[in-house]
């Protein structure tokens, strides 16, 4: 799909993001072209503002889309952006898998004539403290596990990245285990913060951004927010993720956002986000404890991070 | 100062080429074409550009053994006092620009991050190699002296590659190369310095 001119912010206006920010949200964003998926992706501006926390403002599509860490397209900031164009995100199928009523490969499209898709305006964290404020495009994920119907023995979810080495040049180099996994307990993956998210700003993800299909969990970390999903599989026991089995002193299975708790190597109490100058405090639980910290209650967040 | 030729033509055109990526980083970075983490590139930049400096100091080290590139050892100092430059911005970088002058919160960091005390000991080791780095100084310590304070350009090394090593979240190869280097080129000393001339006697 054809970015707009007016949703990229040029470099020359870098400096005056809240301005911009302004300005796109008095006139609107120009959009309804379809999207080839049968997402509703509208950008809806007014939306977003009132999602918008007092302290916060979005972050430009071009601050979002050219600032990625996804390995499976090399390891720098930029790469995803500059080596995701031969990936093919059309056709898609999700194979749900595991302790469930129905499991099935079932096509995305599919998948969407059966969910509404919501604006959600959330920050994201990165463990290596920096953030920004996106507006999603999703569904909560609660649609699709019901979808799936899981068996009351089903306690976590396994998410699984896609494996396509030709397409995705990262994973033909042992940078990480391929594929890259991620996982939830239950009442995470059913929590309505959780969300599938198809799109930002109104368009479809763009392969850097975890194309076409991706996790959204606001008050992680955001490694937890796996991208590209081609599997999610329903098991009784805490599934094997990623970063935490590669080094499980410094990346634990919750990986809940918390400033008290510090990375071995680096401080989580403040973060920079990005387009800003001066660093933030950062929140507990990424500003989300009011909904969440029941979900962890009597938890040692120190022992659990 | 007895040049030779050869390195008097070259000279000017190793400044520029040393000088030139700051000046280039400095523009993308007033411009804003640096990314959009620009601090977080800036830094990066410039510490690894010391890193290969201090490398490069090393090679001509054990380089000028040989009298074919005995001529390099002029260049040495330059480049030496190019790497501190360059350590000197990542540092201030990470003072001015990453923590905006929270000095309790610097030294907290310092302290409590095994990397960034690597990494501020070895900016530390450095700044008597770049004070007496003028002619002057070397005959004022006298040769030996000055010799061993310049040793410290070796545990510098070590340590801000290490330091590198240990920032870097998966695929440690590009800094474990460097560490490699380095053992590598302070091996090869050892075997002159010290191994060569017991086998000789």
């Amino acid at each position: 799909m054809k970015i707009l001119p007016s949703e990229i912010t040029p470099y020359k206006n870098y400096l005056n993001r809240r301005k911009f920010i302004k300005s796109s949200v008095a006139t609107g964003f120009v959009l309804g072209t379809s999207t080839g998926l049968k997402a509703n992706h509208l950008s809806n501006a007014n939306i977003y503002t009132d999602q918008l926390d007092e302290n916060d403002s979005l972050n430009s599509y071009e601050e979002i889309t050219t600032y990625n860490n996804f390995y499976e397209f090399g390891m720098g900031k930029t790469d995803p952006s500059e080596n995701s164009k031969n990936f093919k995100p059309k056709p898609w199928s999700i194979s749900l898998e595991g302790l469930i009523n129905n499991p099935q490969v079932i096509d995305l499209e599919k998948v969407l004539e059966k969910v509404t898709i919501e604006d959600r305006v959330y920050r994201l964290r990165c463990v290596e403290a920096w953030s920004m404020v996106i507006p999603w495009q999703g569904f909560p994920l609660s649609e699709l596990i019901n979808i799936a119907d899981p068996l009351s023995s089903a306690k976590f979810i396994q998410f699984i990245t896609v494996f396509r080495p030709e397409e995705m040049p990262g994973q033909k180099r042992r940078l990480l285990p391929w594929p890259y996994v991620e996982g939830l307990r239950m009442d995470e993956a059913m929590h309505p913060l959780t969300i599938l998210s198809t799109g930002l700003y109104g368009h479809d993800l763009l392969n850097q951004s975890g194309a076409p299909l991706r996790l959204v969990v606001p008050w992680k970390y955001g490694f937890k927010s796996i991208k590209s999903i081609s599997s999610i599989r329903f098991v009784d026991k805490q599934p094997e993720a990623t970063w935490s089995m590669l080094a499980p002193s410094e990346y634990g299975f919750y990986s809940n956002v918390n400033n008290l708790v510090d990375h071995p190597r680096w401080s989580q109490g403040t973060e920079r986000r990005i387009g800003e100058f001066k660093r933030r405090e950062t929140l507990i639980y990424n500003g989300y404890e009011e909904e969440v910290s029941y979900l962890y209650e009597g938890m040692d967040l120190k022992k659990y991070y | 100062m007895i040049s030779t030729p050869s390195f008097k033509k070259i000279k000017p055109l190793i400044f520029l080429t040393i000088i030139l990526p700051s000046l280039f980083w400095s523009y993308q970075f007033i411009n804003g074409s640096l990314g959009v983490n620009p601090i977080e590139k800036f830094m990066d930049n410039m510490g690894e550009m010391a890193l290969r400096l201090i490398v490069l100091t090393l090679f001509i080290s054990s380089l000028s053994e040989f009298k074919k590139f005995r001529f390099l050892i002029e260049a040495r100092r330059m480049i030496g006092l190019f790497a501190f430059f360059y350590v000197s911005c990542h540092f201030l970088t990470y003072i001015a620009l990453d923590h905006f002058f929270d000095l309790t919160f610097i030294i907290k960091d310092i302290i409590k991050r095994p990397f960034i005390t690597f990494g501020f000991i070895s900016f530390i080791f450095l700044i008597p190699l770049a004070i007496t780095s003028p002619k002057i100084m070397l005959r004022k310590l006298g040769f030996k002296i000055w010799k061993k304070i310049h040793y410290l350009i070796y545990p510098a090394a070590i340590l801000s590659s290490v330091h590198f090593y240990m920032l870097v979240r998966a695929n440690k190869i590009e800094p474990a190369i460097y560490i490699f280097l380095i053992l590598l080129l302070l091996l090869y000393r050892l075997y002159f310095k010290i191994i060569l001339p017991q086998l000789a006697r």
